[in-house]
């Protein structure tokens, strides 16, 4: 029951709109299902099985608006979930930033649902987690991770006649191995819509080799270094800069993306103009939904191209009063790489530090979106192009805005998480203090 | 509340239909239905089938949670009322214990027919992880309590108070900043109901009300020539209360450089006073890096407390459960076996704690029916013990659990969570005007700002909401861009005041976040006034 297609979806959001006796009326529906398996110590500790699904209504008389949800699909409750809303509607305060539902949009049928992936039974995470367990214990390491699938869709229709329709797959892996003396430590983590790019085995003997790697590290002293940033590492300095890509703050002058004097830094070449960010719903790696959450269809959106800021995102009530196209914020983010492998990167560089990922990354000024967090999970000393050593943990203080002004060399693009990016070599990079954490 | 929901609930862009997105927050509801309890005599009727069907699986051990969670949320950002979200989620999570392992399962149908069903997948999960998992579990020994009850000593129910009062002072304290020169302003009050019913195989029915409340804000003033802005958040704290928290006492205010609250908040002057603070920011200077005495106001060390002695003491994380999340710890168990690890100076008395009262962590009993307790972590500045549940409890030595366990709603598996950890306040009289006159060059820090900290919890670093500079025993004047970064063993050893219980006062967070699919937990810590000395303080300032 939990995944409707689309015309099932579409025979429910009918029903429902059928009922509604308000100015304008938007319905959604959505639903999922899924399981996943959580292991520490080398064995299963939890292992769950989720199914969900349902329905919203929102219902306008002039600009008072008030929802309701249900998960109860007959008749009689669809009428209820529409009467509830109504009523709310009439006891809610006007919203002066009320914007009318949507006009019907052309959207494009969306890649991210793969059956293989939608097919999916306990077993099958079982055996994937068994193999993970396998390499932990021939490495003898512990091994402490989770494994997660989906599959979900969701449909819109409001009373002026838009519907839409997406459904997707997901799954993702991620695991920790550590050495028996507590000393070394790795990590992997991927995402996709399609299982058959996961293999637990070889991604699980990824994480053992920098868990044996980084045994032993040495301390060396915290200040400005040229880092390579493994994707992983990468992507979380970039999720916190592209949510900040948000119009109506840096109008309201409360972003980095704000101007001294007023007005926003669109148009301003404010990184190395070897950067590169857009995002696309198309794209055949990181496939998404084809419109945002209100019904405006997503596009593919240059969002940073050769350095300068091309686009901010907007909600359709601040695109309505700055008189702009509605641009919903990014999704399937990807920053776009060079050729080189990590390795090449790794090769060219004279001193240097190779970062697997970090970690607890939080705003410490949001003027400059200066952030601070650690590196985890190995951390490697590079000299003359070659791993020399294991580095202990660093506390870093940087932004990204200052980390994508001194790049030096970007290698091959990848899907990490839920964006597509490169492993980055970055000049100055600050650390600022040590951390005795493994 | 779970964390993913209060999260986008504490966004800026909040509005009636995105309130319709969050899943799990479950169903909107009315304020009349919101008040009506559910029976308990039809949950001990619920509860038994749950019990009996697991025992007639072959389970050796069961507990069943029937649960109806209720939340609010009123949001306004200026002149508008951003919006507004009564929502209920009801069902039944059901825990077994066969063949030595762990089985749960949950279900929102809370029919006979279902319970039963429910609770004999709970079992057949058990027995599937049974095939892999290494040693059974060991559960310390817990009496039956029979049929007892519990509710948190509130005066005036938050969900019974109108939403149109609570929109009133919102927009009443919005408007006191925009008067005061804010650029914007945005406000909200979160209101949590826990209805739970728990009863195991062990012959406990225990019915409890639980409630919480959170009141907050952050001011934004905006220089627009300079291209500069600051921001003031709240000094309320997350409360285990009812809605008297919003109703102003002369007696719970703390006077001094701004007024701190105790168990009753004045959001008006809180931020009359914050709106006054981020103007003052603009022209206070950029501090100078370098060793600083620092005092940290409860407001501000609620939170290093919270990661540097909360988490590194619990349990799971020492033993590596949380190793691909949360993290380990660097409190091994080692360190608590020789007796002797030195984690604070002799000052630092450290408890773990589910009874005080206000406090977000006090209930009568935890999620597998254990009564609280309080006890010490740290004592004399030593690591003597850990946080720990049924199942943990004979890992070190203890005959019965100490009562943490907690599950976020009734469909998530219940584990071991932090309770409140707090540091007692000194035993000697001392005041903070009396504190600060002994720190000849130190930084006096009062609210939570960023935080962050390693997974073994050694290196942290705080910012805060304001700063001020001490000079020769006496404050001169605001600072900005302050970070103190610290190591958690030489944070505490350099511990040499604390003031005395006239100043202990309680922070805490609605959102503490662990496990995989991840929980959220609310908790509170308490604190005096404290001085540490000798912490090194960066400047958080840059150009771009």
């Amino acid at each position: 029951m939990a995944i409707l297609s689309k015309e099932e979806a579409q025979a429910i959001l009918k029903k429902t709109l059928s009922f509604s006796k308000a100015d304008e009326c938007e319905v959604s529906l959505g639903g999922s299902e899924g399981g996943n398996i959580r292991y520490a110590r080398n064995a299963v500790s939890t292992a769950g099985e989720i199914s969900t699904m349902g329905l919203a209504v929102s219902s306008t008389f002039g600009k008072k608006t008030g929802s309701a949800t249900i998960n109860e699909f007959d008749d009689a409750s669809l009428e209820k979930v529409v009467r509830r809303a109504e009523e709310l509607a009439r006891l809610a305060p006007e919203n002066p930033e009320y914007v009318s539902v949507m006009e019907p949009q052309t959207y494009r049928e969306s890649i991210a649902f793969v059956p293989a992936t939608a097919a999916i039974n306990p077993d099958a995470r079982a055996e994937m987690v068994l193999k993970s367990l396998q390499v932990a214990k021939e490495a003898k390491l512990e091994a402490a991770g989770f494994l997660e699938n989906s599959n979900s869709f969701r449909a819109i229709m409001n009373s002026k006649g838009l519907f839409a329709y997406n459904k997707d797959t997901d799954i993702s892996f991620s695991v920790t191995t550590r050495n028996e003396a507590g000393t070394g430590s790795g990590y992997v983590e991927q995402s996709f819509n399609d299982v058959k790019k996961l293999d637990t085995l070889a991604q699980t003997r990824i994480a053992s080799g920098k868990a044996t790697r980084s045994a032993t590290a040495k301390a060396i002293e915290p200040g400005k270094y040229t880092v390579i940033l493994e994707p992983l590492a990468a992507k979380d300095m970039l999720e916190n800069l592209v949510r900040g890509f948000d119009a109506r703050s840096a109008d309201e002058g409360r972003s980095f993306m704000s101007k001294k004097g007023g007005g926003t830094r669109l148009g301003e070449q404010l990184f190395n103009e070897q950067v590169n960010i857009y995002s696309d719903p198309f794209h055949p790696e990181l496939p998404g939904a084809t419109w945002s959450g209100d019904g405006r269809p997503q596009e593919k959106t240059v969002w940073v191209d050769k350095g300068v800021v091309k686009n901010l995102s907007y909600t359709r009530f601040w695109a309505q009063k700055q008189n702009v196209k509605a641009i919903p914020p990014a999704r399937q983010v990807i920053m776009e790489g060079g050729t080189a492998s990590l390795e090449e990167l790794i090769k060219g560089t004279e001193k240097g530090i190779l970062v697997t990922r970090f970690w607890y990354i939080r705003s410490v000024d949001p003027q400059t979106l200066l952030l601070t967090g650690l590196t985890r999970d190995g951390t490697f000393y590079i000299e003359n192009g070659k791993i020399m050593f294991p580095i202990k943990n660093f506390r870093f203080n940087e932004s990204p805005i200052i980390m994508l002004n001194n790049v030096e060399a970007l290698g091959k693009a990848q899907r990490s998480g839920n964006m597509i990016v490169p492993p980055m070599k970055i000049r100055d990079f600050t650390f600022s203090s040590l951390s005795d954490a493994v | 509340m779970k964390r993913r929901d209060f999260i986008y609930l504490s966004g800026i862009g909040i509005g009636a239909s995105m309130l319709q997105s969050v899943p799990g927050f479950g169903r909107d509801i009315s304020m009349e239905e919101a008040l009506i309890p559910i029976d308990p005599a039809l949950k001990k009727r619920l509860a038994d089938v749950a019990l009996n069907a697991a025992r007639s699986k072959g389970a050796t051990y069961a507990d069943v949670r029937i649960g109806r969670y209720l939340n609010q949320v009123v949001a306004t950002r200026e002149k508008r009322v951003q919006g507004i979200a009564n929502t209920e989620s009801y069902g039944v999570g059901i825990r077994v214990l066969a063949n030595g392992s762990w089985g749960f399962a949950a279900t929102n149908i809370v029919t006979l027919d279902e319970i039963a069903k429910t609770a004999q997948k709970a079992v057949a999960v058990a027995k599937a992880n049974s095939k892999i998992q290494g040693t059974s579990v060991q559960l310390a020994p817990q009496k039956g309590y029979g049929e007892v009850s519990w509710k948190t000593p509130i005066v005036k129910n938050a969900f019974e108070v109108p939403v149109g009062e609570k929109i009133d002072l919102l927009m009443a304290s919005n408007a006191a900043a925009m008067a005061g020169g804010a650029s914007f302003v945005n406000s909200a009050i979160f209101a949590v109901n826990e209805q739970k019913y728990f009863a195991s195989t062990d012959g406990s029915y225990i019915d409890q009300d639980i409630h919480r409340i959170f009141p907050n804000f952050t001011v934004t003033k905006i220089d627009k020539a300079s291209g500069k802005f600051f921001t003031r958040k709240s000094l309320s704290a997350p409360m285990g209360m009812g809605y008297e928290y919003m109703e102003p006492r002369a007696a719970s205010k703390v006077s001094g450089i701004v007024t701190r609250y105790k168990d009753r908040y004045d959001i008006l002057e809180d931020i009359k006073a914050a709106t006054v603070e981020t103007e003052q920011k603009f022209k206070a200077k950029s501090v100078e890096p370098g060793k600083y005495d620092l005092v940290l106001d409860p407001s501000n060390l609620f939170l290093t407390i919270h990661e540097s002695v909360g988490h590194p003491t619990e349990l799971d994380r020492v033993l590596g459960y949380e190793a691909n999340y949360a993290g380990t710890s660097f409190l091994t168990l080692d360190k608590w076996e020789s007796k002797k690890f030195n984690f604070g100076s002799k000052l630092v008395n450290i408890t773990g704690d589910k009874t005080e009262q206000g406090s977000l962590g006090a209930v009568g009993f935890d999620d597998e029916g254990v009564k609280c307790k309080r006890w010490d972590i740290i004592k004399d500045g030593t690591l003597v013990n850990y946080q720990a549940t049924r199942d943990q409890a004979h890992i070190i030595g203890l005959e019965e659990s100490q009562g943490c366990s907690y599950a976020q709603g009734w469909n998530d598996v219940q584990f071991q969570r932090m309770p409140n950890v707090s540091l007692q306040p000194g035993k000697a009289k001392l005041s903070v005007d009396d504190m600060i006159k002994d720190v000849e060059k130190g930084i006096y820090i009062i609210g939570d700002g960023s935080y962050s900290i390693d997974q073994q919890r050694y290196n942290f670093q705080f910012g805060g909401q304001t700063f001020y500079e001490i000079s020769n025993g006496k404050i001169t004047g605001m600072l900005n861009d302050v970070a103190y970064q610290s190591n958690t063993q030489e944070f505490w050893n350099s511990c040499t005041a604390i003031c005395d219980e006239s100043d202990y006062r309680l922070g805490g967070t609605f959102n503490d976040g662990k496990g995989q699919p991840s929980q959220s937990s609310a908790v509170s810590h308490g604190s005096s006034t404290s001085r540490f000395n000798g912490v090194n303080v960066i400047n958080t300032a840059r150009k771009i």
